[in-house]
């Protein structure tokens, strides 16, 4: 069963046509990696599934984006609902200024809900999720700035599943962590599959080799090749995707 | 267990089963040498197909490995051993159904003084104990018995190395057995082959284990069992 599905996007940044037709299906309870060089379209694509590129001036989308067959652009869609059914975690790791468990606890809050039992139920759900439970169930109330850079991106994950979305958008989630904290990323995304669709955006190809199930290789706004990840990494059809995975440009 | 773990179970249980259905064939191609049981060797050749499949499959796995997890040290060299001890095992599948295939074209059984003075039972014997054993060094990563296997396979090339001789003298008492004695000597050829396989996986096993590659040394260096171990790390839990 399909989770996005998106029907020849085209995005322009004014002049700049940085998507060029992309048609792609994503499906449910997989990890579905983007790759390719910088400048490539695949964070700029990412970013339609949850509508963060209306937030940028000039820019202009056509086409048809679906997640759970709902068509996200369409007129009755409340981009607040959307970012609670379309989780996005960053980069680096970009806790509020708040405690561990007020971190968590953010997105229910800001949704209305005032139940302390089923906050606290949901904070401690979502913790054991992200795999950071252990680590601070006896420093909740400390600061999430205390935390590692690993844990960090881990309290924003488990920040992300509080609101129980559908999908998580991962933007080179590990790349700025170190390589035992990339590997409890990557670990993670493999439990995390099990509950959500997870599509991630990686510069790291042994990444994308390690947690994803499919693999969409990107080039110049242009979707060159999507399959199962073994077949990309073994047998790419297109001699861009080749070129690419064998480390011989970009 | 993190997901390349998961990964390497998920081969080293493909290799298992490769090595028990193996195992299997090389039994019921004695079992129907010795029966003169024809049905019995045509599915010891029927299953072979199996083996093949297994053999393919293996390789896959090991190359999607390679591809999506880029391994290194134990690791690499576990993959790397298992590739090859793949493709032995699939060669000892191959060596069975050759056996089977002998029986398959043998009218009547061999004769118990043929079968004595070839020592073919004993060869028989001695090739699947050092199959299941070789399973054993690779499972427990036991390098003390790899070098053991290495130098039990002169028993299987010392038969082998007097078969014609034997068989010689026994085409000339017995000129009607000829062709008994030509079936006999290609038997007895890919018994020893299989003792030259199962010394390859032992090479592979002390290559994984001990980080040594001793293929090319000479028997006395392969077996001094050394435990100068140049290499790195545990081997993984497979």
């Amino acid at each position: 069963m399909n989770s996005i599905e998106t029907k020849d996007v085209h995005l322009h940044y004014g002049d700049f046509h940085a998507l060029k037709g992309i048609t792609m299906a994503m499906k449910k309870n997989q990890v579905t990696a983007f790759i390719g060089p910088s400048g490539c379209g695949k964070s700029t694509y990412l970013r339609c599934f949850n509508r963060m590129n209306d937030l940028i001036d000039n820019v202009k989308i056509t086409g048809e984006i679906l997640i759970d067959e709902v068509d996200i652009y369409a007129k009755n869609i409340r981009v607040d609902d959307l970012r609670k059914h379309v989780g996005m975690v960053f980069q680096k790791p970009n806790p509020f200024p708040k405690s561990i468990f007020e971190n968590v606890a953010y997105g229910l809050r800001v949704d209305g809900i005032s139940d302390k039992a089923f906050i606290e139920e949901r904070v401690e759900r979502s913790l054991r999720h992200a795999a950071l439970w252990d680590e601070v169930k006896d420093k909740l109330k400390k600061s999430a700035f205390e935390l590692s850079g690993g844990q960090q991106q881990r309290l924003c994950i488990a920040r992300t599943l509080a609101i129980e979305p559908s999908v998580v958008l991962m933007d080179e989630p590990a790349s700025a962590l170190d390589p035992i904290s990339t590997a409890k990323i990557e670990e993670l995304i493999h439990e995390l599959k099990k509950d959500y669709t997870i599509v991630i955006v990686t510069h790291n190809m042994q990444q994308a080799g390690r947690v994803s199930d499919s693999t969409a290789f990107f080039y110049l706004g242009e979707l060159i090749e999507y399959g199962k990840t073994k077949t990309i990494f073994t047998s790419p059809k297109d001699e861009r995707t080749q070129n690419y995975i064998t480390g011989r440009f970009g | 267990m993190n997901q390349l773990d998961k990964e390497l179970q998920l081969i080293k249980a493909k290799v298992n089963a490769m090595w028990e259905l193996v195992t299997a064939q090389v039994s019921s191609a004695r079992e129907a040498l010795e029966t003169a049981n024809h049905d019995l060797a045509r599915r010891v050749v029927k299953r072979d197909k199996k083996v093949n499949t297994y053999d393919s499959k293996i390789d896959r796995m090991c190359e999607n490995f390679f591809a999506l997890y880029n391994p290194v040290a134990v690791d690499l060299r576990w993959v790397l051993a298992t590739l090859k001890i793949n493709a032995n095992l699939e060669r000892i599948g191959d060596s069975a159904e050759g056996i089977a295939q002998q029986v398959r074209e043998i009218e009547g059984t061999f004769s118990p003084e043929l079968l004595e003075i070839t020592r073919l039972p004993e060869m028989f014997t001695a090739a699947q104990d050092m199959l299941q054993d070789a399973f054993r060094a690779f499972d427990d990563q036991d390098t003390t018995l790899a070098r053991e296997l290495i130098l039990r396979d002169k028993l299987l090339n010392k038969i082998n190395g007097k078969k014609d001789r034997i068989l010689v003298k026994y085409i000339q008492a017995h000129p009607d057995q000829i062709d008994h004695c030509l079936k006999m000597s290609s038997v007895l050829q890919k018994l020893e082959r299989i003792g030259d396989q199962v010394t390859n996986i032992a090479e592979e096993v002390i290559f994984y284990v001990d980080a040594k590659m001793i293929k090319h040394k000479s028997m006395k260096k392969k077996t001094k069992g050394k435990k100068d171990k140049p290499d790195t790390g545990e081997a993984p839990s497979v």
